[in-house]
């Protein structure tokens, strides 16, 4: 394979760990946002405090993924935003409203916060949605029928509890005391439904996907590519049991979101599989979306500078805001 | 209604919404760089909680105008997509790598250091917080640089061939160093200082009438008023060059500007005029003879082209002409109050306590005189370069999105809404953080569970 044609390779490759991080990180804060409407107000505050340094980076993977669709693969962002343009619209409210609403909450008049808050899990919550709906119409291919509505309204489902696990187990991180263990009691109930949810997407797009079927059930790959869904289980089960056991409050508090992140990653990895080499599957392949190797190149240039840095300044920020959470002020 | 209207109404509405956030944040990082310094360096104690306490406000209007950036941002990030998909077909060669560096360059290093900016008193010494602060300050620069190189790229296209109707680059520093582009950047900086020296000056001043913080507040006034009585000339001199560059480049947009449809020596300046795109003519003409040429050509009889040499390729002229007008006018506006001000200030003895109460009044009324130049210079460039997207080269008509019409009329009419709904809160809410700066400021922030145990950490640990 000539490098010109390995670009496009690259360049989906960038694309989909830009999407990966923005799918973990705001996964977190979102999922965060909408247990929101669990806590009490001053909780509220804490749990804002928690993701307040990191939500407006974690969006700019997002601002990243899709711009590389955009510029790397031309015909395949038109095809996918006009198909999705409804959804899509709707997720930039949700994700403007909780933005605004974020810095508005403590801005604004005392008597106005329960609205913003509201706001705030109302934005978090349509944002969700939204994108697990998307996730679900791409992975099928937007297919037209009865059965591929219900998919992606399963996946609208589980996508928002997904987050929320995420979110809940980023606090029990994050905070300690009361809210701490409010936040693995989160995290068990967000627990079965995530799972259910990993699992019928498992059984199901193979189904809807003829593509999928015989990536994944043919030997002798089969064997290879199981070793996915195991680990994924075990990492599931294992977060299970730390929830259960009180060391999850202590020094492992760390442990079941990470794990989590690990989950997130292999489910990628397992989609990037079924995919492959399609950008939108049964329709465009990396190679017919991508725009010249001249601009790629450019852009690969600047890639390979910045985002070293870029890893090395977001690893500056964890680590400033490292350990559980104080109040925030501008002091 | 058509797609293509809807799309560019709908286009228009978000990048105007957008810019108003970034219009402001792009100098008041530099500011609160400045008042922090300002604040280190006194040594008087008064005078460094003075500028403490300005620092704290207007951080606080910082981060609320960041995060309305960000959000409008990122629905920009996909209206280019959506609303303009032939676009990226046509011209993605160049366009991309330009947005992509933006994201790159400026976006993260924005995002990354923000909430070091914001939070991260207590957890960094104050070395590495002023190098974040400098960072989003450079950061936010950064995001003008390139989004401007591209738009002025359109503007005036250079550095490009066109093979098989696609466009490729063929020299990147002829492409984004375009000749319109120093001008752009130099104009649109500019309008960013002048925009948020007016809302430095219109907050403290009506900080000031209330009574409230009036000692952090007098010092914020002068502060503004100064900035102001500098950018106020340099911007009417970057506007001048910027529209002998247009007349270069863009002739067709200076005549819509000046509303000439007969290419004419000795061309009138028009005060006041109903341009009629219908009968091709202006209604109602109050002139200055000679001037226009005057101005654009530095010579009383020298030669503007017309409007009708451009058949079917000129721009709409009503808006443009009347555009031009609101923020040459508002320049103009600016000029003459921050130097008055100032003025009346140094008359006063440097005592705001001393300053006649309707000139307070006044300056209260301008705090957004900067978003209605800024907006209004814009409708005259992107309005001034219909009907094109690439100024000659490509239709806007040509690159439209083919997504149902219904669909964009009610996603447009959501954003819309959602928009002004934000744009009154924000309003309201700068209004409420200036009347109650003096209330210990932090009255309703977060206050972590009261006999939890907490892990605070040290002061500067990690400094
Ligand atoms: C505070 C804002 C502000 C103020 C006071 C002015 N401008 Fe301006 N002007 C802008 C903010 C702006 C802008 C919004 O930033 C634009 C749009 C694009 C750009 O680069 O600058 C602009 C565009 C713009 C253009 C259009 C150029 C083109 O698109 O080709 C011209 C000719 C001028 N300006 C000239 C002037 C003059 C002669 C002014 C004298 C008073 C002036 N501007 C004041
Ligand atoms: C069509 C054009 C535009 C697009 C697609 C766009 C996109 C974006 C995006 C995605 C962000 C959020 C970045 C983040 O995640 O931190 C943003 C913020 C920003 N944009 Fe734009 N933008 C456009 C026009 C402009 C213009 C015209 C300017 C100024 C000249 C500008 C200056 C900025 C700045 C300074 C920020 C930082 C955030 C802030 O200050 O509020 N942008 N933009
Ligand atoms: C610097 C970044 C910018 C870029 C790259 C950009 C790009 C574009 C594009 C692609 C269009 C649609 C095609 C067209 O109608 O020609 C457009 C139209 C428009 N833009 Fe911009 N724009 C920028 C900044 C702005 C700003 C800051 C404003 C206003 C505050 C603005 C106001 C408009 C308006 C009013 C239109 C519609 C013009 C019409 O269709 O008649 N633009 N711009």
């Amino acid at each position: 394979m000539s490098f010109d044609e390995l670009l496009p390779l690259i360049f989906i490759g960038l694309m989909g760990v830009s999407l990966l991080v923005y799918v973990v990180s705001d996964g977190y804060d979102l999922g965060v946002g909408m247990l929101m409407h669990r806590a009490t107000p001053e909780e509220r505050d804490t749990m804002v405090a928690s993701i307040g340094p990191f939500w407006d980076a974690n969006e700019t993977w997002l601002v990243l993924g899709v711009g590389l669709l955009l510029v790397a693969f031309p015909k395949a962002h038109g095809l996918v935003l006009s198909e999705l343009y409804l959804p899509t619209a709707l997720m930039l409210v949700g994700l403007i409203l909780r933005g605004a609403a974020f810095d508005f909450r403590v801005k604004a008049k005392a008597d106005r916060k329960a609205m913003w808050d509201r706001l705030f899990i109302a934005g978090s919550m349509l944002a969700s949605v939204c994108q697990g709906w998307m996730l679900g119409r791409y992975i099928s291919g937007f297919g037209e029928g009865w059965n591929y509505p219900i998919f992606a309204g399963a996946i609208a489902v589980a996508l928002p509890m997904a987050y929320a696990l995420l979110g809940a187990t980023w606090l029990v991180m994050k905070t300690d005391g009361a809210l701490q263990h409010k936040a693995v009691e989160w995290s068990k109930i967000a627990w079965p439904p995530m799972v259910l949810g990993l699992i019928l997407i498992s059984m199901a797009t193979p189904w809807i996907s003829e593509t999928v079927r015989e990536r994944w059930f043919t030997l002798p790959a089969m064997i290879a590519v199981a070793s996915i869904p195991v680990t994924a289980g075990i990492a599931l089960v294992t977060v299970r049991v730390l929830l259960g056991s009180p060391t999850v409050r202590g020094g492992l508090c760390w442990l079941p979101f990470a794990l989590l992140v690990l989950v997130f990653f292999l489910s990628f990895l397992g989609l990037s599989y079924s995919i492959y080499p399609f950008v939108v599957i049964d329709r465009l392949t990396v190679w017919e979306a991508a725009s010249s190797p001249d601009s790629l190149k450019v852009i690969l240039i600047g890639v390979c500078v910045t985002l070293p840095v870029i890893v090395a300044y977001t690893a500056f920020s964890y680590r400033v805001f490292r350990g559980k959470t104080i109040e925030l002020d501008y002091a | 209604m058509d797609a293509v209207f809807l799309a560019r109404m709908q286009f228009a509405a978000n990048i105007t919404f957008h810019i108003l956030f970034p219009s402001i944040s792009i100098a008041l990082g530099w500011v609160l760089l400045f008042f922090r310094l300002k604040h280190l360096r006194a040594t008087d104690p008064q005078q460094k909680l003075d500028w403490l306490r300005a620092y704290r406000l207007w951080t606080k209007v910082f981060a609320l105008t960041f995060a309305l950036g960000v959000v409008s941002g990122v629905t920009m990030s996909f209206q280019f997509g959506t609303n303009w998909p032939g676009y990226m077909e046509r011209v993605g060669n160049i366009a991309g790598p330009l947005l992509s560096y933006e994201v790159l360059t400026a976006f993260f290093l924005e995002a990354g250091f923000l909430g070091v900016m914001l939070f991260g008193h207590r957890r960094v010494g104050e070395m590495v917080h002023l190098g974040a602060t400098f960072l989003v300050a450079f950061g936010t620069l950064m995001s003008a640089f390139w989004i401007l190189a591209l738009n002025s790229w359109m503007q005036t296209p250079a550095g490009y061939e066109i093979v098989n109707g696609q466009f490729h680059a063929r020299s990147w520093l002829e492409i984004i160093f375009n000749p319109s582009f120093p001008y752009r950047l130099l104009h649109m900086v500019l309008a960013s200082a002048l925009t948020c020296a007016f809302l430095l000056i219109g907050i403290s001043a009506w900080q000031l009438l209330k009574g409230v913080a009036t000692d952090s507040a007098s010092r914020v006034l002068r502060t503004g008023l100064v900035f102001a009585a500098l950018a106020a000339p340099a911007q009417m001199m970057a506007g001048d060059l910027h529209g002998l560059n247009t007349l270069q480049y863009q002739p067709q947009k200076i005549a819509a500007m000046e509303g000439i449809w007969e290419t004419t020596r000795g061309a009138s300046l028009l005060l006041f005029a109903i341009p009629d795109d219908a009968a091709r003519t202006n209604h109602f003409e109050v002139a200055v003879p000679k001037l226009a040429s005057l101005i654009l050509r530095h010579d009383a009889d020298g030669e503007l082209k017309g409007l009708n040499e451009f058949p079917s390729a000129h721009p709409p002229v009503f808006a443009v002409f009347w555009c031009f007008r609101i923020m040459v006018g508002m320049g103009i506006l600016m000029l003459l109050v921050s130097w008055v001000g100032l003025w009346r200030h140094w008359r006063d003895g440097r005592e705001f306590a001393r300053m006649p109460r309707p000139m307070l009044w006044l300056f209260a009324g301008m705090t957004f005189a900067g978003w209605v130049a800024t907006i209004a210079g814009w409708y005259v460039t992107e309005i001034g370069r219909q009907p094109f997207i690439v100024a000659g080269l490509i239709r806007t008509s040509d690159v439209a999105s083919r997504v149902p019409s219904s669909s964009i009329a009610v996603t447009f009419a959501i954003y819309v809404a959602v928009y002004l709904a934000l744009l009154v809160a924000y309003v309201g809410v700068l209004k409420y953080m200036a009347e109650t700066a003096d209330k210990k400021s932090y009255a309703n922030v977060s206050v972590s569970p009261a006999g939890e145990p907490q892990q605070y950490q040290r002061r500067g640990e990690f400094a």
